[in-house]
């Protein structure tokens, strides 16, 4: 699936976006996945709390189901208008 | 309904203008437009960050239900991106309904959804600084306000 990153979440990890090949069925697991794999991914996903996420462009929780899913996004609390 | 998501300066006035132009059954027109503001006096210009496919469908969803609570005739939605300098406009919202009661609390709520649910980040960049604008808690009580109504069946 494709995972997109923004605002100072796409800067902590250095990138926009990346394909990733995951069998996590949750949010939650692929953000475990991702937290165990480089320090910087860990420094971004240190605070869930203060993150946002949105799977195939919907905003949904970190309990949310993978299954099917072709794109995540993870980014801090908006703030348009 | 019309939803526009650019990079290019608009004329608030002339949006407006052209939107009351076009309403045949509206007795009522209300807008509302957000301003680039240089709180700290050395802003350069505001960076505004958003989510090219999501932006678009979170905005109609928002303007959709707007539309469908209040009874709207018509709603404009503009958001700009991109890299925004101080008195330049961001994002406007007209909101169009028989009476004005609908297009005053339609345009009101519409603002709190953009606010932090419509996928845009602002980060202001000065001479020497680039810091992301955090999001306020005040943001998300006035979207509860909207869903107490709700639960309370008073709209």
């Amino acid at each position: 699936m494709d995972v997109l990153y923004f605002a100072w979440v796409r800067e902590r990890i250095g990138l926009p976006k990346e394909r990733i090949e995951t069998q996590a069925a949750t949010v939650k697991e692929l953000v475990a996945e991702l937290t165990a794999r480089e320090e910087r991914y860990a420094v971004a996903f240190a605070d869930v709390s203060a993150l946002r996420v949105a799977v195939d462009q919907e905003l949904t929780d970190f309990d949310a189901s993978l299954d099917g899913v072709r794109e995540v996004a993870f980014f801090p609390p908006m703030t348009g208008g | 309904m019309d939803i526009r998501v650019q990079e290019a300066a608009f004329d608030a006035g002339a949006e407006l203008n052209n939107f009351a132009a076009r309403q045949t059954d509206a007795g009522a027109v209300v807008t509302f437009t957000g301003i680039v503001r240089d709180v700290t006096g050395g802003l350069q210009h505001m960076r505004i960050e958003h989510y090219p496919g999501m932006t678009e469908k979170a905005l109609t969803a928002i303007a959709q239900e707007a539309a469908t609570r209040w009874g709207l005739s018509d709603v404009l939605v503009i958001h700009r991106f991109g890299d925004l300098a101080p008195t330049e406009p961001i994002m406007m919202v007209a909101t169009a309904s028989p009476h004005r009661a609908a297009s005053f609390a339609a345009a009101d709520f519409l603002m709190d959804y953009l606010k932090s649910r419509a996928p845009f980040w602002k980060k202001e960049i000065t001479g020497d600084s680039a810091d992301w604008v955090a999001a306020k808690d005040a943001d998300e009580d006035a979207l509860n306000r909207w869903t107490d109504l709700h639960d309370n069946g008073t709209t």
